[in-house]
């Protein structure tokens, strides 16, 4: 078991400390120089470009929109105190909330029904269904969404048969349901793992020791697939707090999210600094809250 | 640790000085702790896992199934602690049916062969959590488990992971976990099969110690004879899903109900051959020994013999008289310390393997010496093919 291995081996201490040292640090130059392709790739594509934005963040506006790298300023930080932008990021916030909170639920209660599964070929099968919505283009299973829910699309069909809804495009649950679609599969595959991971003999140590189902569940499974929700959670809420293509294609105007926003800076509203200051934020907030998401997991994991 | 044996040896004879009328003798009165009728446990279509299984283990008993891996002795465990129901049979725990009451329900804990602690949780917590499952209050749960925590001898740890535990210490906070909770039974499958040797016979003292501590029957599964015949007031002997023989550790080792049995419990010679009359065994190569048997003459039998059993003689007229004697040639010695060990070829009968205490006293052997196998008539048995 793995338990033991971690047991400290008086063995393993190297009887030289110098030479230790000396060997580690080559090896750790070794690593550098590995390594080189890939830092050159990031630093080119993506630390670069990151530059160009906050640079871009402090630029001036021109008459027609046109930014000008001069008269450097904080205008466009300021106009993030506006009304209209803390509307926005708060509706951003609550769709990407709610979105990972459904995901974590649907994703849970899927990836445990995969994970017991007792015959490794329907895991692999079910995982694999999991996989397939992934072999078609994002922006076309969005478009088909359109189509189930227009006006005589089944869902509408359905929904105004049994009479429980009407039209749903353009309205904000058209978007959730857009927004569950697309990243439930990232909710499920880190839970998966996760879960598939645990030692059942524990939770059977739990019923033995007088916890129910439900509280063997809640005590012992549920945390030890922490590191599953968490990295669930990390993934789908970021990208649905910046999601753009959904609610652009299944949203309405009253639905604009963070991501619309800074696509319309970059485009209609011609406010490129603007659009740049809004970014460069929403980095910030994000790294640090995953941050402090995974220092707070790490503690208790 | 000679303080242990000391403990043990009392326990088996006369009570020490003062007696304690709150504990009650072990094995004098007939209570069944656990009683198993008719359990059958199938997996699938024809997988049998254990097969119409009578046992009952008696109160304040220390039990050991014991018996080869996949020979259903964890199974069983498994059937009375409600982790696997009988496909068939019944389960009671002094008296009271089982049927399909869930682990949870039921008044026993088990220590688990990898001991199964929760790895995010501390000593304390993995302790405490069977009486804060029973919703125990606090105050108790602290006091219990403080108490539980000094009987496996591990205060000053109650806050580390188990993680950050020895092999050793991880055994003891699974088994004071499932201690804590007072149950009437406990159910230890294979606990020690993961220490080192030096750890697991100190440990096998202490459990047995703490057993009669406590005063509750244990229900210890093993595949290690020699740790089954060490701790156990008695073994029931298992293979292939069935309980071949029940018995106290001397009957098991004595008097083996059959060749199995024989085989896997302790070292045994195999001499194969035929009843040339009542009590008379024939060998392959013509050689006439005495041997316990029931089998009638002409069945072909096993002769089994235990190494320790036999001396060995440089000529005939040296070896005691109204004994067997059987003529060979020493083809190996090997040295083990305590003992040696030869291997003596007596042709077309076979070879025995014949153990020899090293003391002073005991003359050596080398290979190719010739020598007289000597054994006690009643150190042979013969059983029926």
């Amino acid at each position: 078991m793995t338990m033991l291995d971690q047991r400290p081996d008086s063995q393993q201490e190297a009887a030289n400390p110098e030479l230790e040292r000396r060997a580690e640090r080559r090896e750790s130059w070794r690593g550098f120089f590995h390594a080189v392709p890939a830092y050159a790739y990031l630093i080119a594509f993506f630390v670069l470009p990151l530059i160009i934005v906050f640079v871009f963040s402090f630029a001036s506006r021109g008459r027609t929109g046109r930014p000008i790298l001069d008269n450097w300023n904080l205008d466009a930080w300021t106009k993030l105190t506006e009304p209209l932008v803390s509307t926005i990021v708060g509706r951003s916030l609550f769709v990407a909330a709610l979105n990972t909170v459904l995901c974590l639920i649907i994703g849970y209660a899927f990836a445990y029904w995969i994970a017991t599964r007792p015959k490794q070929s329907t895991r692999t099968l079910l995982l694999i269904l999991v996989l397939i919505p992934f072999w078609s283009n994002f922006l076309v299973r969005t478009y088909a969404w359109r189509i189930l829910l227009d006006s005589d699309g089944y869902i509408t069909q359905i929904g105004e048969f049994t009479g429980l809804w009407g039209r749903m495009l353009f309205t904000l649950p058209a978007v959730f349901l857009g927004l569950l679609y697309g990243f439930l599969p990232f909710m499920v595959l880190p839970l998966y793992a996760a879960i598939e991971r645990i030692d059942w003999s524990l939770v059977e140590a739990g019923r033995d020791l007088y916890a129910s189902g439900t509280r063997a569940f809640l005590k012992i499974t549920l945390p030890l697939s922490r590191p599953g929700i968490i990295a669930g959670s990390i993934l789908v809420f970021i990208p649905s707090l910046g999601a753009y293509v959904t609610p652009d294609i299944l949203g309405g105007a009253k639905t604009t999210l963070l991501g619309n926003f800074i696509v319309t800076q970059f485009g209609a509203a011609r406010n490129w600094p603007f659009g740049s200051a809004l970014s460069g934020a929403i980095l910030i907030v994000m790294v640090l809250t995953t941050i402090l998401y995974f220092r707070s997991g790490a503690r208790t994991l | 640790m000679e303080h242990d044996v000391a403990s043990t040896e009392r326990e088996a004879g006369a009570p020490g000085a003062p007696p304690e009328p709150a504990k009650p003798a072990p094995m004098t009165v007939g209570v069944v702790a656990v009683g198993l009728h008719g359990v059958t446990k199938r997996f699938g279509e024809d997988v049998i896992a254990v097969r119409n299984m009578d046992l009952e283990v008696r109160d304040g008993e220390f039990f050991s199934l014991l018996g080869p891996s996949g020979c259903g002795k964890t199974t069983t465990l498994r059937i009375i602690a409600g982790l696997d129901y009988p496909t068939d049979g019944s389960v009671q725990i002094y008296g009271e049916e089982m049927g399909l009451k869930p682990p949870n329900k039921r008044p026993v804990n088990t220590v688990f062969q990898s001991y199964a602690l929760f790895p995010h949780m501390n000593v304390e917590d993995n302790v405490s959590f069977g009486l804060r499952m029973q919703n125990v209050d606090q105050a108790e749960v602290r006091r219990r488990t403080g108490e539980a925590i000094d009987l496996v001898r591990l205060s000053g740890m109650e806050k580390r992971r188990p993680n950050a535990l020895s092999g050793g210490e991880q055994q003891r906070v699974a088994l004071a976990r499932a201690l804590v909770n007072q149950p009437k039974v406990l159910l230890l499958d294979e606990p020690l099969g993961a220490l080192d040797l030096k750890l697991r016979q100190a440990m096998q003292l202490e459990l047995k110690d703490i057993q009669h501590e406590v005063g509750i029957s244990f229900v210890y599964v093993t595949h290690d004879q020699e740790e089954a015949l060490t701790m156990s007031d008695r073994i029931g002997v298992m293979n292939e899903g069935e309980l071949v023989q029940v018995g106290r550790s001397e009957d098991i080792y004595e008097s083996p109900a059959n060749l199995f049995v024989a085989g896997f419990v302790g070292d045994m010679v195999f001499l194969p051959g035929e009843i040339a009359a009542t009590g008379a065994v024939r060998l392959k190569g013509g050689e006439i020994v005495q041997a316990r048997t029931t089998a009638a003459p002409g069945t072909s039998i096993t002769l089994a013999i235990r190494p320790e059993m036999l001396d060995l003689y440089g000529e005939r007229s040296e070896a005691p008289s109204g004994r067997n004697a059987v003529a060979g040639t020493v083809t190996r010695r090997i040295f083990l310390g305590e003992s040696l060990y030869y291997k003596i070829d007596i042709g077309a009968s076979g070879v025995f393997d014949v153990r020899v205490e090293n003391v002073p006293s005991a003359k050596r052997w080398a290979v190719g010496d010739a020598v007289i196998v000597d054994f006690h008539l009643e150190a042979a048995t013969a059983f029926a093919e």
